[in-house]
């Protein structure tokens, strides 16, 4: 169980304007500007659960993961996981999270993957016999068996990644936290840390909070998101539901015979584009409804092919960042 | 195969409560053994300062062999004490490990792990202290003992001698951690290499670990002699040339003790504070 409560925090940074000589001023006098990170941030997140949290680049999604690991400690604000404040029991309470930053190492460079592992399994003391139980369900379902002997550094980003998440939950973790697992990743690699949240989270049931920018990432995962911009919550709740909110209309593309040359006039369609064999339409699903208005087409076009797409959801997105001007 | 005999030789060993230790110090030694090169120049860089400067000392002797504060072979042995376990002791080599991880942000990885950050670093920095020592010192020892006389090694001490010069040397490497860590705290207020350079450089030099402390002028080894830093590496090494032996030794043990003491619980509040306060940004 997570429970965020009106989370606060605020953080100076020294401004200067560019140049040597701002640069020499900057030298005796420093002005220093507070940024609000986090502007009363709440939510609640229930055991098992997968949620999404999303927003721009600078929204405080990084900050909220952060504070939630323990690492920072805010202005104000309360935050219960697991029965724990973070911050104020971190030694005890981060023995049940695990954690991924995606732009972060905690494996060792220089040496094997597996002698990483053996480190971790020293530190968290994890059982022998459970040891051993959890690294060979990791290693089969992140397929990584014969990556363990090779050191870091000659690991691909992708093969890093799965290593880095299995690093994660070595220790059985009943929270974890993703901060941009998929970051750089290639098509396979990620639907391959995609499968294996799922499966994680199906068969130990533990509750997923991650962060991306790869919309697809939270649609493969869940249905929750919880959108951050400027510090505050501008949307939490399901994604079908933003989904029926903002897709009033569906695009349709079509490809038909060209001996039709007029645009046949049909009720809750708009024409965007209309050439010699290519149409692409736009439908107000609050007027008609798809299949009449295939049934309809098909009676006056020899139809050859067609496709009806909703906004994809990184559209909506954008729409909610214009409406909430972040 | 090869995952098998791992899993099995991980689970032939049971956590305990130096175990997270050890594990350190098995990765450190592994690190430091897999790169040869700079393995092998370390004891080259040794052999070769010690060699240098012995040479120059022994000029300075031969003009004015009267005045010097302690004998030529006494001198010897101190220089080849300090070469010998430059690794161990030093104060201006922070570990780039940890003190890029202040920069960088990556700190964030440890603070996600049950442990206080003090003793994970300070084992840490430890580990790879000994790791690289266990390197070093031998060779250096080995070729110190064999070069001729007067430049040679050698040893007039008795096993009491011996015993009080490891335990003085051990305790001063545990110091050196603690001065170290703290040092690298100021990295945590200003996150640049040049504030900890600023310590290290002044600690190495009151330290015994440039100029042996009883050839400084007398206003500076009075300064010296007040502040921790000797007690990581005159003191030892004087303890093992005999030109501190007997109740000396075992009182300057004793303020080792007492600086060591002083500056872990020191360290540690500071870094309570310093991470209390930390600000960590991007990714």
């Amino acid at each position: 169980m997570i429970k965020v409560q009106d989370l606060r925090k605020s953080f100076k940074v020294a401004k200067r304007k560019a140049g040597v000589a701002a640069a020499v001023a900057s030298l005796f006098r420093r002005e220093y500007e507070e940024i609000h990170a986090l502007k009363g941030v709440s939510f609640t997140v229930t055991p098992g659960e997968i949620v999404g949290y999303i927003g721009p680049n600078g929204a405080g999604k990084s900050t909220t993961i952060k504070t939630m690991c323990g690492i920072l400690t805010p202005d104000s604000g309360e935050c219960v996981i697991n029965g724990f404040v973070p911050w104020r029991e971190r030694q005890r309470y981060v023995r049940n999270i695990g954690v991924v930053f995606g732009q972060r190492m905690q494996l060792w460079w220089d040496v094997p993957v597996i002698d990483s592992f053996e480190l971790l399994r020293e530190i968290y003391r994890v059982d022998c016999r459970e040891f051993k139980n959890t690294l060979t369900l990791l290693i089969d379902s992140l397929n990584i068996a014969s990556l363990l002997n090779t050191p870091l550094r000659q690991l691909s980003l992708g093969q890093r990644m799965r290593c880095e998440l299995a690093a994660s939950l070595l220790h059985s973790p009943d929270v974890l936290f993703l901060d941009e697992p998929t970051i750089g990743l290639d098509a396979v690699s990620k639907i391959a840390v995609r499968d294996f949240i799922t499966m994680i989270n199906r068969e130990r049931q533990v509750t997923v909070v991650l962060t991306t920018h790869d919309m697809n990432d939270v649609e493969a995962l869940t249905d929750r998101i919880i959108l951050i911009g400027k510090g505050e919550i501008l949307y939490d709740g399901g994604l079908t539901n933003l989904r029926s909110r903002y897709t009033l209309n569906k695009t349709m593309t079509l490809d038909y015979d060209t001996t039709q040359s007029v645009q046949p006039d049909v009720h809750g369609v708009s024409w965007l584009e209309w050439t010699a064999g290519r149409a692409v339409a736009e439908i107000d699903v609050r007027k008609t409804q798809v299949s009449k208005v295939i049934a309809q087409l098909s009676e006056c076009l020899e139809i050859r092919d067609i496709t009806v797409d909703s906004m994809p959801v990184e559209q909506i997105i954008v729409k909610l960042y214009e409406e909430h001007r972040i | 195969m090869s995952l098998d005999m791992n899993l099995n030789t991980i689970a032939n060993r049971n956590p305990g409560k130096l175990g997270a230790w050890r594990a350190v110090f098995r990765l450190r030694l592994i690190c430091c053994i897999q790169y040869r090169i700079p393995a092998l120049a370390g004891v080259v860089t040794q052999l070769f300062w010690g060699i240098v400067s012995l040479l120059l000392y022994q000029a300075f002797y031969e003009s004015c062999p009267t005045a010097a504060p302690m004998t030529f072979s006494e001198l010897v042995n101190y220089i080849w004490v300090q070469q010998a376990f430059f690794a161990l002791i030093n104060i201006w080599c922070m570990e780039p490990e940890l003190s890029g991880q202040i920069i960088s942000g990556d700190i964030a990885y440890e603070l996600c792990r049950p442990q206080n950050i003090f003793a994970l670093w300070f084992s840490k920095m430890l580990a790879s202290r000994l790791a690289a020592t266990l390197l070093r010192a031998l060779p250096v020892i080995g070729v110190a003992l064999l070069l001729p006389a007067p430049y040679g090694m050698t040893f007039h001490g008795d096993g009491w001698t011996m015993l009080l010069f490891i335990v003085a040397l051990s305790l001063a490497a545990l110091l050196n951690t603690a001065i170290i860590m703290l040092a690298m705290a100021l990295m945590f207020f200003a996150p640049t290499p040049a504030v900890f350079s600023a310590v290290a450089i002044v600690g190495d030099f009151l330290s015994g670990l440039i100029v042996p402390l009883p050839l400084l002028p007398d206003a500076l080894q009075r300064i010296a002699y007040i502040l921790p830093f000797r007690y990581g590496a005159d003191l030892p090494f004087r303890i093992f040339t005999g030109n501190i032996a007997g109740c000396d030794a075992i009182s300057g043990i004793g303020l080792q003790l007492l600086w060591l003491v002083l500056l872990v619980s020191a360290g540690k509040k500071v870094y309570q504070i310093a991470l209390r306060k930390m600000v960590l940004q991007g990714g």
